[in-house]
């Protein structure tokens, strides 16, 4: 099948120009609206909205086609909500100018301020540029992060909750819908299971997807955190492992902290903020984080041939096996059980 | 055993992009890259199949499909029947998994990093 893109932007542009004062108080249209790639999950669109003589940068996330919300998303009206609460709390996030609704034509999603900045993980490990961010990239995560826990999960109703012990039996799931077994994933599984931590005893809002790639960065460091839709109630904890996973290092394996920072510095500023959590089980939660990459890949094939064939999503799935390998080097490193 | 999309509908997603109005650099090298591992899997899969079989035959004692004896592995370490203390597991998990990302992904870092060590654990250990 052949997308036609144009027609698809043409319908996009027409729609926005139609709610652009919704968006801006004044505005009467938008401009330069261009598809951005990346955003395997969402569509992400980047355009201006005309006010007078000046012009205010912004980026529609939409679900795919508009409507094709996965069952693991909080859904594009809980994400916006979450990042306007967080933003109140002093996290760093792109303000949310206007959520859809649906006699605006445009599915489900919502528009927010563009914010300028790095968002390739490759780049943000690398660039000599960003050096000066890299040197408090680990502190300021640990800020973050503990501004994040200690949003009131009450706040948002309808939210998933998983004990660790749960979230294993939920991936452990997705992995065996996949099919195929992996001798090494059952490995993991099982170590998993003999060490799993006791469930945390205040559960928190969890933003689910905190990584390398999820931020953008600018020489100052963490200008936003995006890509809330996996946030759900449970472990403090799986934020910061899911930060460690090597696959968000982007090759700087030595830097265990998204391959810019080191643990010691994520610890001191999340304790700085007022974060308490069991920081000896960080081990365990990188772990969880590489299987649960690992299963996530591992679940592509399926998207592929059945509604998604595209070549992002079959080079995705080929990254299955770098969670294998990262497995094999923690847990021969690991006591065996 | 190798992870799927097989190396053939990669190669016909290839062609379905490339048939599109226009292409994004980004997309391009994307595209460069699924082919790169429809190559690699082409030209490396055959030989490291049979090595795999030959491992699997030996840990669980009888012959089979490559698929069948994963999933048996799978089972048996699923049940506690084996672990990485079982003689012969750690090194056919470690040896498969590296033939894998010699196909999907020979410049990441985790497995540079696994070839550099298991030089030395396995000197037998194969380059990729």
């Amino acid at each position: 099948m052949i997308v036609d893109a144009s027609s698809s932007a043409i319908v996009t542009e027409r729609a926005l120009n139609a709610i652009a004062g919704r968006i801006v108080a004044g505005a009467s249209a938008v401009t330069n609206l261009r598809r951005l790639s990346g955003g395997a999950s969402q569509e992400l669109w980047r355009f201006e909205v005309a006010i007078g003589d000046r012009s205010i940068p912004a980026i529609l996330r939409r679900a795919p086609g508009g409507g094709r919300v996965s069952p693991a998303s909080v859904g594009p009206e809980m994400e916006a909500r979450l990042m306007s609460a967080a933003g109140a709390r002093g996290v760093p996030v792109p303000p949310v100018l206007y959520v859809l609704a649906p006699e605006d034509g445009l599915g489900r999603g919502f528009v927010a301020g563009f914010v300028e900045g790095e968002t390739l993980g490759g780049r943000i490990v690398k660039t000599e540029a960003l050096a000066s961010a890299r040197a408090v990239l680990a502190r300021q995560c640990g800020q973050i992060l503990a501004r994040i826990h200690a949003l009131d999960a009450n706040e948002f109703p309808g939210m998933r909750r998983f004990t660790p012990l749960e979230l294993l039996d939920e991936w452990q799931a997705a992995y065996r819908a996949t099919g195929t077994p992996r001798p090494v994933f059952e490995l993991a599984f099982r170590w998993l299971r003999a060490n799993c931590p006791n469930p945390p005893e205040r559960p928190r809002l969890v933003h689910g997807d905190f990584r390398n790639g999820n931020l953008i960065v600018g020489r100052d460091g963490v200008r936003a955190v995006l890509d809330w839709e996996l946030a759900h109630v449970g472990n403090p904890m799986e934020d910061l492992g899911w930060l460690c996973v090597n696959s968000w290092r982007f090759g700087a394996m030595e830097k265990i902290v998204g391959g810019f920072g080191e643990l010691v510095d994520l610890f001191a500023g999340y304790e700085a903020e007022g974060g308490a959590a069991d920081f000896a089980s960080i081990g365990w939660w990188e772990i969880f984080g590489t299987l649960r990459w690992g299963v996530m890949c591992a679940g592509m094939p399926h998207a592929f041939r059945e509604f998604d064939r595209t070549v992002e999503r079959a080079v995705i799935a080929r990254r299955a096996s770098e969670t294998e390998i990262d497995l094999m080097r923690l847990l021969t490193a690991h006591p065996a059980h | 055993m190798q992870d799927q999309p097989h190396p053939h509908e990669i190669v016909a997603s290839v062609a379905e992009f490339l048939r599109a109005e226009s292409h994004s650099t980004f997309q391009l090298r994307v595209a460069a890259n699924a082919l790169d591992i429809a190559h690699r899997q082409l030209e490396l899969s055959p030989g490291a199949d049979v090595t795999e079989l030959a491992r699997l035959t030996a840990l669980l004692e009888h012959g089979g499909a490559l698929t069948g004896l994963n999933r048996e592995l799978a089972q048996a370490i699923a049940s506690g029947a084996m672990n990485l203390s079982t003689p012969g597991l750690a090194a056919h998990l470690w040896e498969t998994t590296l033939a894998k990302l010699a196909v999907d992904q020979p410049a990441y870092s985790g497995y540079r990093a696994a070839l550099r060590t298991l030089r030395q654990t396995y000197p037998s250990t194969s380059s990729g």
